[in-house]
């Protein structure tokens, strides 16, 4: 692990920036940075979304885990619980569709030029996001805490080398998108 | 180089792009690519702005101290990126109403913006509660295999398909 670089803490919010630029980049090449490309995708009439996602899964899935096996990477999965996953991403969801952009594409779609995604998505976002720090304290013990199982991923769950599922997991990913390929989605 | 000033790259190339930026996050800053606790962090730096230190006493803001970190210049450089791209290609154009939107709804500017708002408060809600967004969970949690990802993720389409299908087959109608 370069933890030496990890601490530089000026150098790597330039690495953050950098990163960004090519992250934002590729995002608006992809399309995804359009209110109708992602709305496309949520009426299963345009899967350009799944498609940038899963051969992006699929690519860091490999490299990630073989960087992990090297010991240049460390794993850093998030936590999670029934309450937390399951009610937290419907949440999204609703606004995934109604606002027709996430995170990071309405921070692409703002340098697109789309304005509904910067007064409207940006604003709103922020807002969402400060309502849920007021509430956090209130909804920690009743809802988030609820069939809390914390950061673990598969291969640890199922007790096995992360190759076995990671093999199999990546064939069937390209399959799937074969498959949507030839059906012409 | 005139791959740089296309409109439009295959989907594939732009994914296999973001995997290797991706492996780059992991061992150049330790750090999953994500975008949604840069909005949690400047919403707190907002509150900070009006109600002062008190800000900083919310558990959450302990979890997620309001400042710049590289998330945040992450989604600054989003922005920034997205601009070039777009730029490049001719692509960049003002705009307040998405079509598919327009051919639904019409091309009301008020409703649009108000929808967008309350689209993007639940998003924002619903990102923090979950822990995570589309780049997050969606890209970076799944690939690690986290189990809390792939629930998240999973649940991201199921209330985004269905948010959709009732948005522009059932109101929209």
């Amino acid at each position: 692990m370069l933890t030496k670089l990890h601490r530089m803490k000026k150098t790597q919010l330039t690495i953050g920036l950098i990163m960004g630029i090519f992250f934002g980049f590729l995002l608006q090449k992809g399309g995804v940075t359009k209110y109708d490309v992602i709305l496309g995708q949520l009426l299963l009439s345009d899967f350009t979304v799944v498609k940038v996602m899963l051969s992006a899964v699929v690519t860091g899935m490999i490299g990630v885990y073989f960087l992990n096996g090297l010991g240049l990477a460390k794993l850093h999965p998030k936590p999670g619980s029934v309450g937390i996953s399951v009610i937290g991403g419907l949440f999204f969801g609703i606004g995934f569709a109604t606002l027709g952009y996430c995170p990071g594409t309405v921070a692409g779609a703002v340098g697109n030029g789309y304005l509904d995604a910067l007064i409207g998505g940006v604003i709103g976002i922020l807002i969402g996001a400060g309502l849920f720090a007021g509430l956090f304290k209130k909804l920690q013990k009743p809802i988030l805490n609820k069939g809390y199982f914390g950061e673990i991923t598969l291969p640890e769950l199922l007790k096995v080398n992360p190759w076995v599922i990671i093999v199999p997991f990546c064939i069937l990913l390209v399959f799937l998108l074969f498959w949507i390929e030839r059906a012409g989605l | 180089m005139h791959w740089l000033t296309m409109r439009q790259w295959s989907p594939y190339i732009c994914g296999i792009g973001i995997g290797v930026l991706s492996w780059l996050a992991f061992v150049l800053s330790d750090k999953p690519i994500g975008c949604s606790t840069a909005f949690a962090r400047t919403s707190g730096m907002i509150e900070k702005l009006f109600r002062g230190q008190k800000v900083l006493e919310k558990d959450y803001y302990k979890q997620f101290t309001p400042t710049i970190d590289w998330e945040w210049m992450l989604v600054a450089g989003v922005i920034v990126g997205s601009f070039i791209s777009a730029m490049l290609s001719g692509d960049f154009q003002l705009s307040w109403v998405p079509a598919t939107w327009a051919n639904t709804f019409g091309s009301a500017l008020f409703f649009r913006l108000i929808v967008a708002l309350v689209g993007g408060i639940f998003m924002g809600f619903g990102a923090r509660w979950a822990g995570g967004c589309t780049s997050g969970h969606g890209i970076s949690g799944t690939l690690q295999l986290a189990v809390s990802s792939w629930i998240a993720a999973i649940c991201f389409f199921i209330g985004g398909i269905a948010t959709a299908f009732l948005i522009f087959h059932l109101i929209g109608n």
